[in-house]
């Protein structure tokens, strides 16, 4: 089981959390003339890299808020959360 | 090489099984190959093996960082099938069913292929109408599909819940009954054998660390145990797909996520073929041992880690007791969990890329085993023609930028979007 400390909860279990993906990609500007492969990289193309990884998840079953979490996908240690507008260096 | 036979089995018995010849060799890598295939799994297997068969390629390694047979190959649920609604899936994977039917024989080596059906499960009439279309754009690709109802599912797994207060009452089923299993490591074996005697190096314990570019053109690649150049290179690494595609600066529709397994304790035989669950996010089948072979979903985050966590096996579990209420009495064996290439629409990849001599499979998602042989045979072709065969000229590494993709179902790594 993961352990998330959600920055408006404190620390969930996993179960509470649903999955968001990778959190460093970013969308093409609104209103913005995007180019084919623009697009395509915000939409398909992914990093996954192994290691230390960025993603958002959504605390569903509890305050409902998108947040971002530095985890390791190697050994899903969590370094750190924070909420969906923070920066996480 | 020594023929596996009931004779040599007699011969060998009385020196006490202690001269069989190795099955493969050991080799110390040279410095040069024809074709480098970077992992030993099922499909890098299978398609060393294909090359040196089929296009008479025999200067050939298999680079595996760990021992062959050791990943995914060996992690997955043994189902073999072909109940593809898209004439692409549908084609590529029903030639790779007519190469499992003669896979034992080919390679001197039982697979114990067992064509014993597969039922994925309806429970609504949508369903239903949606398992009629399937059903019969497989028939229409010349692969054997059946339409159950409510009864004859009932004949057919009778200790299944089919009472009033389930909440996924079962309406019927589509049954592919050419589908099945084969065992798993004899894959890997049977193709390791077979490609070692027709002169491919099995490199195990060998890790890819870089690979040399110059102008565009692959020259080789850098290992753990020192460089090896290659005319031709192909990345066959399913879960660490993403790790070497960083190292060519390449970023790909591939995310890497954890699927877990699990078998209960052996038990007289009670189920005959495959069920899919798919409600309950929940499979089964019951292995030649007696063991319930049970998976689902992913875990459902990106994941390296070859091991999963315990909330999915509940969730899958879960489902799974719905379903069959007799699951309660038994007790699990062991669960282990396998890194999968997941693609963004849930479909592979077998294609050359901008790289020249660089070749690419990858994108299996849960699925890989049963096209072990097609992969390999595709693939192989693939590298020796330097162009993509009919049957994969569909699996493009391009369609997602052109809009052809073959999202068949709910799969992927965002499963909500299929």
């Amino acid at each position: 089981m993961l352990y998330i400390k959600c920055p408006y909860c404190g620390l969930r279990a996993q179960k509470e959390f649903s999955y968001g993906g990778d959190a460093t990609v970013k969308r093409p500007n609104i209103n913005e003339e995007v180019s084919s492969e623009n697009w395509d990289n915000f939409v398909y193309m992914r990093k996954s890299p192994r290691g230390k990884h960025i993603e958002l998840w959504q605390h569903i079953a509890g305050c409902r808020q998108w947040i971002k979490v530095q985890r390791d996908t190697a050994t899903h240690e969590i370094f750190q959360t924070a909420k969906v507008t923070e920066e996480i260096r | 090489m020594q023929k596996y036979s009931v004779f040599s089995l007699i011969k060998n018995a009385f020196s006490n099984h202690q001269n069989w010849e190795v099955a493969w060799k050991d080799p110390t890598p040279k410095s040069e190959y024809d074709v480098v295939i970077i992992g030993g799994g099922g499909h890098g297997l299978a398609t060393a093996y294909y090359l040196a068969k089929e296009h008479n390629i025999r200067n050939v390694a298999i680079i595996e960082k760990g021992w062959i047979g050791g990943g995914n190959v060996g992690r997955n649920t043994t189902i073999i099938r072909s109940n593809f609604m898209y004439d692409a899936n549908a084609r590529f994977n029903e030639f790779g069913m007519d190469l499992w039917r003669n896979l034992s024989q080919e390679l001197n080596f039982n697979v114990m292929f067992s064509p014993r059906g597969i039922i994925n499960l309806a429970h609504s009439d949508a369903q239903m109408n949606a398992y009629a279309r399937r059903g019969n754009s497989m028939r229409l690709n010349g692969i054997d599909a059946k339409l159950l109802d409510r009864d004859e599912v009932k004949k057919l797994i009778p200790m299944a819940d089919f009472s009033d207060e389930v909440r996924f009452p079962i309406f019927g089923g589509l049954m592919q009954p050419s589908a099945g299993t084969a065992r798993h490591d004899a894959v890997a074996w049977g193709y390791a054998r077979q490609a070692d005697d027709m002169g491919v190096d099995i490199i195990q314990h060998c890790e890819v660390t870089g690979f040399d570019v110059v102008n565009g053109k692959i020259k080789g690649i850098r290992t753990s145990r020192g460089d090896i150049k290659a005319k031709k290179v192909g990345l066959c690494v399913a879960g660490s797909t993403n790790i070497l595609a960083e190292k060519l600066n390449m970023t790909l529709p591939i995310e890497t996520h954890v699927l877990q397994a699990c078998v209960s304790e052996p038990v007289k035989p009670l189920l005959d073929g495959v069920v899919t669950f798919g409600a309950g996010h929940f499979y089964i089948s019951q292995s030649d041992k007696g063991e319930m072979v049970m998976g689902g979903d992913l875990d459902g985050y990106n994941s390296y880690a070859q091991r999963g966590n315990l909330p999915t096996i509940q969730h899958v579990l879960t489902g799974g007791l719905a379903l069959f209420p007799f699951l309660s009495r038994l007790k699990m064996l062991r669960t282990w969990g396998g890194i999968m290439d997941m693609s963004m629409d849930g479909s592979p990849i077998i294609d050359k890329t901008h790289i020249e001599g660089l070749y690419l499979n990858c994108g299996w998602c849960y699925g890989g085993f049963k096209s072990t042989p097609v992969s390999g045979w595709t693939f192989a072709h693939t590298i020796a023609q330097d162009q993509v065969h009919e049957l994969n000229s569909e699996l493009r590494l391009n369609r997602f930028s052109t809009g052809h993709l073959l999202d068949e179902k709910g799969l992927g790594t965002k499963t909500w979007i299929g």
